[in-house]
């Protein structure tokens, strides 16, 4: 393939990607939409379990899981499937994105958003391989759509060459960790955003169900479990990519750290986020509040992305925007 | 019981204050332990956290001295009323300022103040065998009690042999308490240890270490004494007169640009090519600096960090004197190399002055007046403004060589010269050449000797952070009692402090081990008022 080729290949794939997430998402939002009626029902059963074994439940991986899915489930394992499908579509735009370049497809925002974006499905899709995520799948599903949607719209730039500074192995594993982390921390803003509002209504129904959509995601105390797990493996590889950033800068720039705004930002990202974990270990700060503070940091983690590229004046400004 | 609640120190519980202890009693020392027991508590730790996250926010809103200096002394024009106030306020230098330092020297208190306690009583923990079981399994997160084949004595041994890794305590034929997941303590305490030890290592290098930033034209040299640096900064114990006696010589500047329309005028090639000597009469080494690939010599390491233009310009003054043949550094203003430069020659006849702006590849429109298209010189031209007069250099004042004070200096006129042209000075003060085009690059030379002990300790930290949060601590503990007939009552229960992970299913294996049937391990149902 020519140049040309390849470049048609590679936005046709991400194009091809989109469209496909796009019928994903409605069909996310058809299950959570179907049987929300019966949904009370449906989660009635687990219930008389827990009170007939005297204040203890029985212990079945199955029993946090939402039982709830059923009714929507065929839609929602269309938008698994979908989602399987635009995954492999994407990787196949960010390879072919790295072969047009001839590098890897690391040198500029678009192709750190489209890479993100494969980051948020592979950690989501991964994570779906050993638990029933089919309700948290509208929320990836938008998310990718959207940081895909800002890439091929503003961020887009043609393939080119790395400038100089750009041209290290630390390029591979530094980017590539931040990346990593990019999704993680995204699907642990979603489930720390949805633990908020399903405690909320945990609350509110007191010692009834919970109804509403909210029935379908897990309990509250399950996704902040969730949550502390993702948080848990993601807080040391930050502070990987962090490191790795600080030994790629003193061979580049002579220094280590430089308090430039993307230093400064990722380091209060990871202050943040190590605020979390203290959080989760102190009374009264253990649940929405801990919550809160993975937002916060996730926050940080956008503000690093785009508004250092954009607004700031960084040594790190490799937007490739005009 | 307590040492149930209390004993698994995963994080606050070694550290936490009791509310009901927290009203300072009287008397001095009573009120230092209470503060000290203030500082070193988890959620001052948080605090302090969340300070630290929050003050660092003005660092990257603001201009900053360290990294931008010129930015600053705008903002502080713009801003005649709030600038100074921010600047006495430290907020151009946050990151050195007061209340930066004080939060982040807080923090390693309490750190400290936190850590040091816990490593003694961890490591009583892991000589001393496990707690005994306490009297009611019952309430354990996890309990299971059924009805077993074995005598207790069998069971126990069975139980014993089960939990291979596991630290265990066992009581005669009564019960076995087990416990795993030290490491995770062990991290976390190496983890923030280790924190020390980077701040150690960066105090080093704050002390010990330097840096300086230099222009070299090429062909041009530079060996390393203070006097050849254009800025220079040690810590307090560098002795200037001590550093690497080392000198290099820059022999040919390569510099490429993308020429395709997809980023257009972006550096492709940065290469400086030098010579170089270790000390003053060492054989003279070929080396090859680029932007990622330094070149250390003596333990200092030369960084290429920036280039640009110097013209060549021969000036003759009013008596046909040729006073300066030379190359002049410009700088660049913009991505395209838009450069200005300056020539000072107070010992012409007259004082002569020149006003630069070089342009790689030139343009000129009414809107911008003259620019450059494109950062390589592929139409490049020079247009000097002339000056004579007094330039104000024997007034003792230091001048910057970028700039020329034109208060006190006549204007004679402003030409453009391409390369090859000159310019004689329309009121007879001499003529004006530019005879030729070289390049300069800046080089960063730092050292810092407390980087690799930074390095060691951030690896030994991520270590550390693996450990103590990929390990769970969780303890399991058996109990029989003999049934009637042959058999016994068996317990089997477990705790984890923070994630049980996988210790239901631990449970539920040990279980069946010991003859019970089905996986009926109860979870006990989950205080949501602690999410409160």
């Amino acid at each position: 393939m020519n140049s040309v080729q390849l470049a048609q290949a590679s936005n046709g794939a991400i194009y091809a990607a989109m469209i496909t997430l796009a019928i994903a998402m409605v069909a996310f939002a058809v299950s959570f939409a179907s049987g929300r009626r019966r949904v009370v029902a449906a989660s009635a059963a687990p219930a008389s379990i827990a009170s007939a074994g005297g204040g203890t439940a029985l212990l079945t991986r199955s029993a946090d899981e939402p039982s709830a899915l059923q009714p929507g489930r065929r839609s929602a394992n269309i938008g698994m499937s979908l989602t399987w499908l635009a995954f492999g579509l994407l990787l196949a735009g960010v390879v072919l994105r790295g072969v047009w370049a001839g590098r890897v497809p690391w040198g500029n925002m678009y192709e750190f958003s489209i890479t993100a974006a494969l980051a948020v499905l592979a950690v989501f899709l991964g994570m779906s391989t050993r638990r029933d995520l089919r309700w948290l799948g509208l929320f990836v599903v938008i998310a990718v759509e959207l940081t895909l949607g800002l890439a091929v719209t503003v961020l887009y730039t043609e393939a080119a060459q790395l400038v100089p500074a750009l041209k290290s192995y630390w390029l591979i594993i530094h980017v590539s960790a931040a990346i990593i982390c990019s999704g993680a921390f995204t699907i642990a803003a979603a489930t720390a955003g949805l633990s908020i509002l399903r405690i909320r209504a945990e609350r509110k129904a007191g010692d009834a169900q919970v109804t509403g959509w909210l029935a379908r995601v897990p309990s509250g105390e399950r996704l902040e479990l969730m949550t502390q797990r993702i948080i848990a493996f993601t807080f040391p590889l930050w502070t990987f990519a962090v490191v790795a950033g600080a030994i790629w800068a003193e061979n580049a720039w002579g220094r280590y750290w430089g308090w430039d705004p993307k230093e400064t930002w990722a380091f209060i990202t990871w202050v943040v986020f190590a605020a979390y974990l203290h959080a989760r270990s102190t009374q009264g700060w253990r649940g929405t509040r801990a919550s809160l503070i993975v937002l916060a940091g996730w926050l940080a983690f956008m503000i690093n992305y785009f508004g250092v590229n954009f607004l700031a004046s960084s040594l790190h400004s490799y937007a490739g925007v005009s | 019981m307590s040492d149930v609640t209390m004993e698994v120190t995963d994080d606050a519980s070694a550290t936490r204050i009791d509310p009901g202890e927290s009203l300072p009693p009287l008397g001095t020392v009573g009120l230092l332990r209470w503060l000290w027991k203030q500082l070193t508590s988890m959620r001052t730790a948080l605090i302090l956290l969340f300070l630290l996250a929050v003050a660092s926010i003005p660092g990257t809103v603001l201009p900053q001295r360290g990294t931008n200096p010129i930015k600053v002394n705008q903002y502080l024009a713009d801003n005649p009323t709030f600038g100074p106030i921010l600047d006495r306020l430290g907020f151009f230098d946050v990151f050195g300022s007061p209340w930066f330092s004080a939060v982040y020297l807080l923090l390693f208190i309490s750190l400290i103040g936190c850590v040091i306690p816990r490593v003694r009583v961890h490591w009583r923990a892991m000589m001393a065998p496990p707690p005994a079981a306490p009297r009611n399994l019952q309430r354990m997160s996890f309990a299971n009690d059924f009805v077993s084949d074995q005598s207790p004595k069998e069971a126990l041994d069975v139980a014993q042999k089960s939990l291979r890794g596991w630290r265990i305590r066992r009581d005669g034929d009564a019960s076995i308490s087990a416990e795993r997941g030290y490491l995770r303590e062990t991290g976390n305490l190496v983890f923030h240890l280790a924190l020390i030890v980077v701040l150690i290592g960066i105090a080093i290098g704050g002390m010990f270490g330097w840096k300086g930033n230099v222009i070299v034209r090429e062909g041009s040299g530079f060996s390393d004494s203070l006097t050849q640096y254009d800025a220079w900064g040690g810590g307090r114990l560098v002795h200037p007169e001590d550093l690497p006696p080392f000198s290099f010589t820059l022999s040919k500047f390569t510099v490429d640009f993308e020429r395709g329309v997809a980023q257009r005028g972006a550096p492709r090639v940065f290469q400086a090519d030098v010579t170089y000597r270790t000390s003053a009469g060492g054989a003279a080494l070929p080396a090859r600096i680029e932007v990622n690939e330094p070149l250390p010599i003596d333990g200092v390491k030369v960084f290429l960090v920036g280039h640009g233009y110097a013209p060549h310009v021969i000036v003759r003054d009013r008596t046909g004197t040729v006073v300066f043949d030379d190359t002049v550094v410009f700088l660049p203003q913009d991505g395209n190399f838009t450069s200005t430069g300056v020539i000072k020659l107070p010992d012409a006849t007259p004082s002569l002055g020149f006003n630069g702006v070089f342009l790689p590849t030139a343009a000129v429109d009414r809107l911008r007046g003259p620019h450059s298209l494109f950062p390589a010189p592929d139409d490049p031209a020079l247009f000097l403004g002339a000056f004579k007069g007094d330039l104000g250099m024997d007034a003792g004042a230091p001048q910057s060589v970028y700039r020329l004070d034109t208060k006190n200096l006549t204007r004679i006129g402003l030409e453009p010269l391409r390369i090859g042209q000159e310019w004689t000075l329309p009121d007879g003060s001499g003529s004006v050449a530019f005879v030729g085009l070289e390049r300069w690059a800046s080089f960063q030379i730092a050292y810092d000797p407390g980087k690799e002990i930074a390095l060691a300790a951030v690896g030994l930290a991520i270590l550390g952070l693996l450990l103590s949060l990929l390990v769970r601590r969780r303890r399991i503990w058996v109990k029989v009692l003999p049934a009637q007939g042959a058999g016994s009552l068996v317990q089997v229960a477990g705790l984890a402090k923070s994630d049980p992970g996988r210790l239901p299913d631990e449970i539920n294996a040990l279980a069946r081990a010991l003859g019970c049937t089905d996986d009926t391990t109860r979870q006990r149902p989950v205080d949501l008022k602690e999410n409160a």
